[in-house]
């Protein structure tokens, strides 16, 4: 009855999850590459031996077959590496990581990415929504299309999708570019402070404070880099969505820097 | 957060989703490990109506007399449906206090129901000629075990795990609701409807019932409300997208139908697979790869959408 890769899973008095799980230790390593099947391990066996290669063994290279849509996978990397998933992932893919390559040859659900600060993530699938939700940095390639509130949030670093965009995109984007090769939802840019939104396909609606932007030199040589790096072929005409900057009021200037100018 | 699953098999034919059904619910039991319900629906037999009913909740006081008054109220619902010209073919005790009658009646529906529940604690949990809903407190393999599902075979069937938000944790709070008095139709949601109050007020000026506190019901009753003035599946599920006001992914069924429908906000999640022989939904993919252990293609569906597939 147990579905694929499900384990009883047994919970402490705080409500952790697995708190005495052990590393499963059953990767097979070749140099500084491993690589290991995840169908029959629990996400914190996972997550347990991809910590152990990475920062106990030293890999830089790991590939993990079967992830099987599991939550929470490749969370909290905060090294350089290359990682590989073969498959699907769930929510919470991929979230607060610093300096990882990552690519996935499935789909990824909702919150992938989340706060993400530097390095690469390349889905060749779908996203679900939330996508690169309060992203810091670092580029965020999904081949297929995301779902709604995608770089809600966003601080910065680039999020790239080649197909459409659900609602609410870019809501409350604060810095950073979100690139998008499809249609997008209603409510584009609601409320954002800052940031640039490039749009190949129609925009069923803008949302608050969001509008037209200038094309610049600058803009075509940033979307023509981003698509030669990812190899995504040459890219289509888009449209720059900026903030209008009339919906708040503040100064860019922080309390002690004021009080040096007055 | 609950969670939501649907599964229908194009071509019509016969399968375990008993056991499939129960596979998706249980690995998305951390979205709701409350109370687990199902609306299956199965192979006709001859003809018959099937109805679910149960005589008592999980919070009814059970007191000395607790056994005595189910087996009085059991006999009361059989001499009702008999004194209405129904006559019944087989009663299944699933549980103490859960029912299954299969019985002949070609008379009003709604009349049949009404007079069942007028015994104290009865509700229909589903009425209908392939329907049938079974819902009870637990993860879904308790549920499926207490209700003995493993035999189960049917063309599709929906799932709900629930963690209860805006009412009790009982069976009434439980989805999928049925579309009383509307034969054959259920729904499964997911979110929160914030004109709950409003609808209520005026699908029980119209003649409807509503047996819990759960926002949930309301949908069912919507649709049922709409399907019985002439609107189809879909069109009702359109017009729903405007009039009920909240964050919602449900999920609806009909003997030969299945639909979802989306919220203008996206707010609440629902993965998609389609394939030529099969659909499956479910609020997490993981879910539908609990039946389909392979990689697949899905997706999410945007804002405002209605999606309905026939069987």
């Amino acid at each position: 009855m147990a579905a694929v890769g499900e384990r009883k899973i047994t919970y402490d008095a705080r409500g952790l999850a697995e708190p005495f799980a052990d590393v499963p230790k059953i990767s097979e390593i070749d140099g500084t590459r491993a690589r290991f099947d995840a169908l029959e391990l629990t996400t914190r066996a996972i997550n347990l031996e991809l910590r152990w290669l990475l920062y106990e063994l030293g890999m830089k290279e790991i590939e993990i077959d079967n992830p099987g849509s599991k939550h929470s996978l490749g969370v909290g990397i905060l090294t350089r590496c290359k990682i590989t998933f073969n498959g699907s992932l769930g929510y919470f893919g991929c979230g607060l990581i610093d300096g990882p390559e990552i690519h996935i040859t499935g789909r990824v659900g909702w919150s992938a990415c989340e706060n993400m600060m530097s390095g690469v993530v390349v889905v060749d699938g779908n996203a679900g929504s939330l996508t690169g939700a309060a992203l810091r940095g670092g580029d965020l390639v999904v081949k297929g299309r995301v779902g709604a509130r995608s770089g809600v949030d966003q601080k910065g670093g680039t999020i790239i999708t080649l197909g459409s965009a659900g609602s609410m995109t870019g809501f409350m984007m604060q810095r950073g570019r979100i690139i998008i090769g499809g249609d997008v939802g209603p409510g584009l840019g609601d409320s954002m402070y800052d940031g640039t939104i490039y749009v190949a396909g129609k925009v069923k609606s803008l949302g608050i404070d969001c509008v037209p932007g200038e094309w610049t030199d600058a803009d075509t040589e940033l979307i023509e880099r981003k698509f030669r790096i990812y190899g995504l072929g040459s890219p289509p005409e888009f449209q720059k969505f900026v903030c209008g900057k009339v919906l708040y009021n503040y100064d860019s200037l922080e309390p002690a820097e004021k009080k040096l100018v007055l | 957060m609950c969670g939501i699953a649907g599964i229908i098999y194009r071509d019509g034919s016969q399968h375990p989703i008993g056991d499939e059904m129960t596979r998706m619910l249980q690995s998305m039991k951390h979205r709701g490990p409350d109370s687990t319900g199902y609306a299956l629906y199965g192979a006709p037999e001859n003809g018959d109506l099937i109805m679910r009913y149960k005589l008592a909740d999980a919070n009814t006081r059970r007191d000395f007399e607790f056994a005595d008054r189910l087996r009085r109220h059991r006999v009361e619902v059989e001499s009702r449906l008999a004194s209405l010209g129904a006559s019944i073919h087989e009663v299944e005790e699933e549980t103490p206090y859960a029912f299954r009658v299969s019985f002949e009646y070609d008379g009003d529906l709604k009349l049949l129901a009404d007079f069942v529940e007028d015994i104290p604690d009865a509700e229909v949990l589903s009425l209908g000629r392939t329907l049938e809903i079974i819902k009870d407190l637990g993860d879904a393999e308790t549920v499926h075990d207490q209700y003995g599902l493993s035999s189960f075979t049917g063309t599709h069937a929906i799932g709900h795990v629930r963690m209860a938000t805006e009412s009790e944790v009982d069976i009434a709070g439980a989805h999928p609701y049925w579309a009383y008095p509307y034969s054959d139709v259920a729904v499964v949601h997911n979110g929160q409807l914030t004109n709950y109050f409003m609808w209520r007020r005026r699908l029980e000026r119209a003649g409807r019932r509503f047996m819990s506190e759960c926002d949930s019901e309301i949908i069912a009753v919507y649709l049922a409300q709409e399907m019985s003035e002439g609107a189809t599946l879909e069109e009702a599920m359109h017009s729903s997208l405007d009039e009920l006001d909240g964050v919602f992914t449900y999920i609806a069924v009909t003997k030969d139908e299945l639909g979802v429908a989306k919220d203008e906000l996206a707010a609440k999640p629902l993965v998609l697979y389609e394939s030529d022989d099969l659909v499956a939904i479910a609020s997490e993919e993981i879910a539908i790869r609990a039946i389909l252990e392979r990689e697949i293609d899905t997706y999410d569906p945007y804002e405002r959408e209605v999606l309905v597939w026939q069987r």
